[in-house]
């Protein structure tokens, strides 16, 4: 699966924008369901270090993260990309959710207050992208109206999708449900944390 | 007692984008759950999550929002020619939008076909 990734990179970055300099990839989708990994692990494999932190705890990521200079190199091509992780967008935030995560109150209280700006800051640099991979829960219900405003939104900017479906490895994931919800897309399953 | 309010395009259909999703808060924040006979545009439904987050206290925790857009997929051949032309004469989206306050909407499920609004239980 990291193949099928690395080809739509490839395939997406060197025939499309071959000729641009600073080429924006996003990793979008709703909270906890693996942006910050797969961006590590994409960082990890073409720069060797990771880029976000990662938890159980949803809306870790409250800020846009971004690695510059990642270089790929195909067919005597090269092509030099920056790669931003965005915090989880999400239609509702309770201060309440994080306290059963053991979190005290005033510190799930600043969490969630960061996880709104963090909400805005994604959908803000939606315009900035130039290509997109939606990350998913494949466990979860694919639609659900966040999956389909991120997508409708990057349909409607005509920006390039790659729609991945995350935690295959877990028993409930159904990569089979999210193609039936966007037919219209490349689909892939992965495990983020199974590499 | 949950308050249903519907609300017809064509009352919205005069207001610029702020004024509409503006107008959409309103309603939910007096805690109603709004219908409303079209869907939001792709464009309109990240301005909606936006202004949302800008809210969101204490006391309101966000909106739960269904939308169902019948020339999506159930709809094929003279059918979806028909659905697409009304949309297009009339100007607006056609399907439907279900947006509630999340503290009184635990969850909402949807299928292509379907939307089911779960609420919470009241302590």
């Amino acid at each position: 699966m990291a193949i099928k990734i690395g080809d739509f990179i490839n395939n997406l970055f060197l025939n499309i924008f071959g000729k641009r300099k600073s080429i924006k990839l996003g990793l979008y989708g709703p909270p906890n369901s693996g942006k910050s990994s797969l961006a590590n692990k994409i960082c990890e494999d073409w720069l060797g270090e990771p880029l976000s932190s990662v938890s159980q705890i949803p809306h870790e990521t409250r800020e846009i993260k971004l690695k510059e200079g990642v270089t790929i190199k195909s067919n005597g091509k090269s092509l030099t990309f920056n790669v931003v992780d965005t915090p989880g967008i999400a239609t509702k935030i309770d201060y309440t959710d994080f306290l059963k995560f053991k979190l005290n109150s005033k510190v799930a209280k600043k969490r969630a207050k960061e996880a709104t700006k963090g909400v805005i800051e994604s959908i803000k640099w939606l315009d900035d992208m130039d290509a997109v991979v939606v990350v998913l829960d494949s466990t979860k219900n694919p639609y659900s109206q966040v999956n389909l405003t991120i997508i409708g939104n990057l349909a409607a900017r005509k920006t390039p999708v790659l729609i991945v479906g995350n935690k295959i490895d877990l028993k409930k994931a159904n990569v089979k449900k999210i193609q039936s919800a966007f037919p219209q897309y490349n689909i892939v399953g992965v495990s983020a944390l199974n590499w | 007692m949950l308050t249903l309010q519907f609300i017809p395009s064509h009352e919205l259909s005069s207001l610029g984008e702020e004024e509409k999703i503006k107008k959409l808060l309103a309603c939910v924040k007096s805690n109603n759950i709004v219908v409303l006979d079209a869907r939001l545009k792709a464009e309109e439904e990240a301005s909606l999550i936006k202004y949302t987050m800008g809210m969101i206290n204490n006391k309101f925790k966000g909106i739960e929002i269904a939308t169902i857009n019948p020339s999506d997929k159930t709809l094929q051949g003279f059918d979806k020619f028909r659905v697409n032309l009304a949309s297009m004469i009339l100007g607006r989206e056609q399907g439907l939008t279900v947006i509630g306050p999340a503290t009184i909407i635990k969850e909402i499920k949807k299928d292509p076909n379907k939307i089911q609004l779960f609420t919470k239980r009241r302590k």
